[in-house]
């Protein structure tokens, strides 16, 4: 069986083959009956973590720096895409993609200047700039009367599982592909020691900033996914404690892992879904699980190892221990 | 205008002097261990609820200063415990394992007391507090208090951290944390002292907060212990007298933000000030640019 499975990641068609059937089947949901409408929004909502959860992990897996403001992404795209969902283009067929695409853009244009001003300090100051971020979004968006303020927006309900699953497919399928290319290299460079990369002539500042962007827009995508899952979204749905969330589902999967990322994801919101009963308490057992995690592995399940299907092809022809 | 003006003083400076003492406890830990304990919020919040449970539970009624003493102790040991079994194993590992860890920390001391008390509590009046008015100002005798207890107990740690031999041990150690060690000071021992008195004057804050707003809830270490935690970076986190500084500093801005502009801006403006000021001086008004070794 193992075999099996290598020879088949190593083989050309397999992963194609496999994203194909899963989007058919993603489509097969939609118009048959397969899953309830609860099952479905759980699988939009791992989708939607995975997202979130490959996102981060680029800069704070892969790069070893440490952003808290993920959250504040995930509402800039929620806000931008609900308004253009809503004021813009109403029903129009192409509304969620431009919506989703909208949303990440607005994302990624906010992180820009927010990673130049974080990367002129090093180490705790980027959590404590990401910090003041998500802050600044959330009472941004509460004094907005265009959005609603407090009382939030209600975008349609259009996010559905072809389309999140493509979502899905395109995160995982960019950042692997950032990973593995120079400038891959370069953030891994950074994480583990940024002054000998820099003396090794690693364009260090673009590298980060490359970083922080892309996973802001993603971070946006999310947002925006769930914006037009939910029907409903205000500023406090994305504080601090959503930031914690994503942070558990990245360390709990592993840093530098993608397939830790979708591990993460998935157990996460299971176990959010299975311990739905207990209440407030949920939010004392996952940080309880992040700290024993801290403290007894703290690069998670598959913290800096990945599955063969995760790497690109040219990585599989290199020896091991390259 | 003018009144108004050095009415809101008086109110900023009670602000002003809570978020000292709390940041106070972000900025030693910083100092000793350069690690952001982000529980330390959450602790100022357990000290707002020993005090409650102190005052409502005990069949005698406390004087406030036994009460004051009796929070600072109990919450600067919840403090030192927290370092022992949480933060001490990870002193070696990378720098983000023990953020997140103390991340987990709070989050977990939070969300314990807000699923075990859901609700907002009212705090008893502890002090009665009488009015005073003079020269057009009217100022409360618990506003006195308060401002007088924190400066008190800021100017005891100015004077423990200059002047004796554990405070040398703290600034040496914040100064070269690899040779300290190596002169025979017991780094733990020290280390567990520094959260110790960090996390007592997190408590003391709870209860002068308490006083002074008397509602006491679970979401307050977020709400309080977050903007002391700004008020520490912007004066420089790491270093005491800055931490000083920004207390007051993010007091008066909060209290003339809300005194001339819609309270919901207040979040707004002291998160913008920290952005600020971190873009003009990166590392806080008072703080030092940590030392780069190769």
């Amino acid at each position: 069986m193992k075999e099996f499975l290598h020879a088949a990641a190593r083989c050309r068609w397999a992963l194609p083959a496999l994203v194909v059937l899963g989007f058919a089947f993603c489509l097969a949901c939609e118009f048959f009956p397969i899953f309830n409408d609860y099952s479905k929004v759980v699988l939009i909502t791992i989708g939607i973590n995975i997202i979130l959860c490959a996102s981060l992990n680029l800069v704070n897996g892969y790069m070893g720096e440490f952003s808290v403001g993920h959250a504040g992404f995930m509402s800039l795209g929620a806000y931008a895409s609900a308004v253009m969902a809503v004021n813009w283009l109403p029903s129009t067929p192409m509304e969620l993609p431009l919506a989703v695409v909208f949303g990440g853009t607005v994302a990624a244009v906010i992180g820009l200047p927010l990673a130049l001003i974080s990367f002129n300090t090093r180490g705790d100051y980027l959590a404590i700039i990401t910090l003041a971020f998500l802050m600044i979004v959330k009472s941004a968006f509460e004094n907005i009367a265009y959005v609603g303020g407090p009382r939030g927006m209600t975008p349609p309900v259009l996010t559905n599982m072809p389309w999140t699953f493509f979502w899905v497919v395109l995160t995982l399928w960019v950042i692997r592909n950032l990973v593995y290319s120079r400038f891959g290299r370069a953030i891994i460079a950074i994480r583990e020691d940024e002054i000998a990369a820099n003396a090794m002539g690693v364009r260090t500042r673009e590298a980060k900033i490359l970083a922080f962007v892309v996973s802001s827009f993603f971070g946006g995508v999310a947002g925006a996914l769930y914006a037009q899952l939910n029907f409903f979204i205000d500023p406090r749905s994305f504080d601090i404690v959503k930031s914690t969330e994503i942070l558990v589902m990245v360390y709990l999967g592993g840093i530098a892992s993608l397939f830790g990322s979708v591990l993460g994801a998935v157990i996460f919101t299971v176990l959010m879904q299975v311990l739905q009963p207990i209440g407030t308490w949920r939010m004392v057992i996952l940080p309880l699980i992040l700290v024993l995690l801290m403290l007894f592995r703290p690069r998670g399940i598959m913290g800096l190892r990945e599955l063969t299907w995760f790497l690109p092809r040219r990585e599989l022809k290199k020896e091991p221990g390259q | 205008m003018a009144s108004y003006l050095a009415q809101q003083t008086i109110n900023a400076l009670q602000l002003g002097s809570i978020y000292a003492l709390i940041a106070l406890g972000y900025s030693m830990v910083y100092g000793v261990l350069v690690m952001i304990n982000f529980a330390h919020g959450d602790l100022f919040m357990l000290g707002a609820f020993a005090c409650l449970l102190l005052a409502t539970l005990l069949p005698v009624h406390l004087p406030l200063v036994v009460i004051l003493l009796v929070v600072m102790i109990v919450i600067g040991a919840v403090g030192a415990l927290i370092e022992r079994i949480a933060y001490r194993p990870l002193r070696n590992a990378p720098r983000v394992s023990a953020i997140i860890t103390a991340l987990g920390c709070g989050l977990v001391i939070e969300n314990t007391t807000l699923s075990i008390s859901p609700y907002p509590h009212f705090m008893p009046e502890l002090f009665h507090s009488t009015t005073i008015a003079w020269a057009g100002l009217t100022i409360t005798t618990l506003q006195i208090l308060i401002i007088g207890v924190s400066l008190a107990l800021m100017i005891g740690l100015d004077l423990l951290v200059t002047r004796t031999p554990f405070g040398m041990a703290m600034r040496a150690i914040s100064f070269d944390s690899r040779t300290v060690p190596l002169m025979g000071i017991p780094v733990n021992t020290l280390i567990s002292r520094t959260f110790f008195l960090g996390a007592g004057l997190g408590g003391a804050a709870g209860v002068l907060y308490s006083l002074a707003y008397p509602q006491v809830s679970a979401g307050m270490g977020v709400l309080i212990g977050w903007k002391a935690f700004i008020a520490a970076v912007i004066g420089g986190i790491g270093s005491i007298r800055g931490a000083v500084l920004g207390g007051f500093i993010l007091g008066a801005v909060e209290v003339m933000a809300v005194a001339f502009l819609p309270s919901t801006y207040r979040d707004l403006i002291s998160y913008s000030l920290l952005l600020v000021i971190l873009i003009f001086k990166p590392y806080g008004l008072l703080g030092q640019p940590p030392n780069q070794k190769v």
